[in-house]
């Protein structure tokens, strides 16, 4: 285990990605991140409980290939929170934690009677952190959203794409990833503040203003110039404003459905690039200097195509990394994952023994501290899997009050 | 006091870790950025104040290193490194995105670092991680983000269109979030423990866990997610999510509506919006509210079901058709599904939501005698706020404060400054 943050213990309402993701980060580190589910819903708050992907045939809520992934190495129990002897012991959880995380539609936790303030009451230096589509506060505050709605909200989905096209857009929660690291960061900060002066505190995260500062020098060109991102021949794709490269962009290789991206920084890289093509039109002046190249991009491009396409990707990526030219091969998933040295070299994708799934593979996390590194090692809770373990070992109680908690439809 | 008041942090310039940079300048670390005397690179990237060239007036610049100092050391030269040292002895972290090895070349390494200083938490971000051994191929965001895994998700259901890159820099983004949270993790090993530590941030790495299902489909049953517009990559094509409205614009409609509850919204919205004689497809919305459940997972064997989302699906469109994109978005929310205006960025700056909640924050820039407004917090917090202190630093703006402190005198800094060190 990681000693990191071992001394940390967290009542964690978290769920999906957004919320999961953040909690996965402490638990890797040491923390005790105890999930807190419901035992009449079986935990299905958290959707992805019930999705694929399933390692076999087998289903159910003990099986998710997706909640397996963001909830290494944390610890599960049930409480009934709609029994009053379901929420005492929740308090008693709360007065032993740290932190009290959830990302729950605003308003959640205050309807079930653990707003910050009774938080407070419970223990006041609890630090409380919330994230939700829109923040707690403001006009969109019940909204509901996840990670494509904030995505479509925040402008991220409309700066990826083609012009003259609908949006591309991200496919896939890309906010829910950093909306997820954002909430982290939010949580080891004000345990940092914790540590230095005491107090505990609300940290109410909007994932939408998180996406928001994400396109940061896009805002400023708004904001500062008055030039909108909105306009014809916007988005641009895949090519480069700022920093100005051409060519830039993701081109065609050999087979179905096989691209490899290509960026010449500077006049270096373009001659280096033109010796390696070798082919008569890279003189053509039209090519001649960054400036003539952005003017007619549309028809680079099309002759950079034509010459990628008929070569295999990774030799492409090889001939130009030779040459000092940025150049990388669309990855498949199974390109990057087994066949990479370097996320495998990178212990990029721990195998964690979960109860039963048994041997699953997962996805790390893409640092390594020389002195506290994180260990992935242990699969995610199966429902309930340490309802007792906690009453027993957290709360004192005997194994017959556990017992009878059960039958009595409280865990 | 704010949790990283009196932080100390040295941040050698890069596209990698600026962000990591202002995230911690703005919780309060006092954020040194070291510059080579020349400036570096990103004082060159547009767009431009008014949008003409120059190293002060990059609105890239100004985005990444708001709220830091900024001094100049030349690492080349003995002198500067001896200033490094210098300057990192007295921090609590080092941040950088030099080239693996490239600062141990120089002889100012972490092992010499924490020598001096064996409270220091070093982070260093490279492309690919400090042991690979592609540490000396050249990348760019967008070879990171297509080598690394976000863009084979990311496109359009027509597979002669490239996968897409999605803009903002997040390959650099992702790197300095994880950065963050490392420095943080290690700051709070050090309150107890009272030592610092090295860590490794790859790039690669990075945007290879920011793929969501891309992964773990792959992971967990060798399944291979392929791009759809403006949706989930999935192993198997789902329907379109996305719809344009009346203005032209579009929105991210979200999942058909499942319950029986939420069909029932979706056919009062229909009826406020008086559009509900014009779907004759409605009385399967009226249907399906008055069933006990639906499920999903019987679509195809239940003629009835399909009838029903596939007129859901025709409702969405009818509504869209007659109202503009935020109207459609606010309909839609207030009807109880989850649905979203798809927002040029400026459009989400903007919005009411945002200018309620404060997110424009007025920035001086008091050398230009303006003001001007910038993107604010990602998080809200109680006691221990968030908070845009300054303006980006001009090219060296604090070499004489920076370096008085560390007792080199005028008449040195005169001389360092004629040698070219600062």
């Amino acid at each position: 285990m990681s000693e990191a943050l071992r001394r940390y213990r967290i009542c964690d309402f978290t769920g999906q990605l957004a919320g999961a993701g953040a909690t996965k980060w402490l638990a890797a580190f040491g923390a005790e991140v105890i999930r807190i589910e419901d035992p009449v819903r079986e935990g299905r708050w958290d959707i992805l409980r019930m999705l694929p992907p399933f390692i076999d045939e087998r289903r159910g809520v003990d099986f998710a290939g997706g909640f397996q992934n963001h909830n290494v190495e944390k610890k599960g129990i049930t409480l009934n929170l709609r029994t009053e002897r379901g929420k005492e012991l929740l308090r008693e959880i709360i007065k032993r934690s740290d932190v009290v995380s959830e990302n729950f539609a605003a308003g959640v936790m205050e309807r079930w009677g653990f707003g910050y303030q009774e938080l407070k009451a419970i223990k006041p230096d609890i630090i409380y952190v919330s994230n939700c589509g829109f923040g707690h506060t403001g006009p969109y505050a019940s909204f509901k959203t996840w990670g494509p709605i904030v995505q479509a909200v925040c402008g991220l989905t409309f700066t990826s794409g083609l012009p003259d096209r609908e949006p591309a857009g991200w496919g896939f929660s890309f906010m829910d990833h950093m909306g997820a690291l954002t909430m982290a960061i939010a949580i080891l900060l004000a345990l940092l503040h914790r540590e230095r002066t005491g107090e505990g505190q609300w940290v109410d995260i909007s994932c939408t203003e998180a996406g928001l500062g994400l396109n940061g020098p896009a805002l400023l060109d708004w904001s500062v110039n008055g030039r909108p991102t909105r306009q014809p021949g916007m988005p641009n794709g895949n090519r480069s404003l700022g920093p100005e490269m051409a060519p830039h962009g993701i081109f065609p290789a050999r087979g179905n459905d096989e691209w490899v991206s290509i960026a010449c920084r500077d006049e270096r890289d373009w001659r280096a690039f033109a010796e390696v093509i070798g082919e008569a039109w890279v003189r053509d002046s039209r090519f001649s200097h960054l400036a003539d190249r952005k003017a007619n991009e549309d028809a680079l491009d099309e002759l950079v195509a034509g010459w990628t396409r008929g070569q295999d990707k990774f030799e492409v990526q090889r001939a130009l990394l030779a040459v000092g030219v940025p150049a990388a091969a669309v990855q498949k998933p199974e390109e990057r994952i087994e066949r990479d040295p370097d996320t495998e070299g990178f212990a990029l994708w721990p195998t964690v023994q979960h109860t039963k799934m048994g041997a699953v593979r997962t996805d790390g996390l893409p640092v390594h501290l020389s002195e506290t590194d994180w260990r992935i090692e242990r699969g995610a809770p199966c429902l309930g899997e340490h309802t007792e373990e906690v009453l027993t070992g957290l709360l004192g109680l005997s194994s017959a009050d556990v017992a009878k908690l059960r039958e009595e439809g409280v865990v | 006091m704010t949790a990283l008041s009196g932080t100390r942090v040295v941040e050698l310039a890069s596209d990698a870790g600026a962000l990591a940079g202002k995230l911690l300048a703005e919780m309060g670390a006092d954020v040194v950025l070291v510059e080579p005397p020349g400036g570096a690179a990103a004082r060159a990237y547009p767009p431009f104040l008014d949008d003409q060239p120059d190293p002060e007036r990059s609105l890239h610049w100004w985005h990444f290193h708001t709220s830091k100092r900024g001094i100049t050391l030349d690492l080349e030269e003995e002198a500067g490194r001896e200033l490094l040292g210098r300057l990192v002895a007295g921090a609590d972290v080092l941040l950088e995105a030099e080239p693996a090895g490239h600062l141990a070349d120089l002889g100012i390494g972490y092992e010499s670092l924490a020598e001096a200083n064996p409270g220091l938490v070093h982070a260093a971000i490279t492309p690919f991680g400090q042991a690979s051994e592609r540490r000396n191929d050249p990348v760019t965001d967008l070879t990171l983000l297509a080598g690394g895994g976000p863009v084979w998700s990311c496109g359009y259901d027509d597979h002669s269109l490239p996968p897409i890159r999605g803009g903002g820099f997040q390959s650099h983004n992702i790197a300095s979030h994880y950065a963050v949270m490392a420095i943080l993790t290690a700051l709070l090993h050090r309150h107890v423990s009272g030592r610092g530590q090295f860590i490794d941030v790859s790039q690669h790495a990075a945007a290879n866990v920011t793929t969501e299902m891309a992964s773990y489909h792959w992971l967990v049953q060798r399944g291979t997610v392929q791009r759809q517009t403006g949706r989930h990559a999935l192993e198997h094509a789902t329907q379109p999510t996305q719809v344009q409205c009346a203005d032209g614009k579009h929105v991210c409609t979200g999942a058909l509506p499942r319950t029986p509850q939420e069909l029932g919204r979706l056919l009062r919205w229909l009826e406020e919006a008086g559009l509900k004689d014009e779907l004759p497809e409605a009385i399967f919305l009226e249907m399906g509210a008055e069933r006990d459940q639906i499920d999903l997972s019987k679509i195809f064997e239940d003629d009835e079901a399909r009838a029903i989302f596939s007129a859901a699906r025709d409702a969405m469109v009818l509504l869209a058709s007659r109202l503009t994109s935020v109207e459609y978005f606010r309909g839609a929310q207030r009807a109880g599904m989850a649905a979203g205006v798809i927002y040029a960025p400026e459009e989400a700056f903007e919005d009411e939501h945002s200018v309620a909640r404060g997110f424009q924050q007025e920035l001086e820039h008091e050398d230009l005698g303006r003001s001007f407004r910038y993107p604010g917090a990602p998080y809200r917090f109680e006691k221990s706020p968030w908070s845009l202190r300054r303006r980006a630093p001009h090219l060296g703006e604090h070499n004489d404060e920076v370096f008085a402190a560390l007792g080199v005198s005028e008449d040195e800094r005169e001389a360092l400054r004629t040698r070219g060190v600062i």
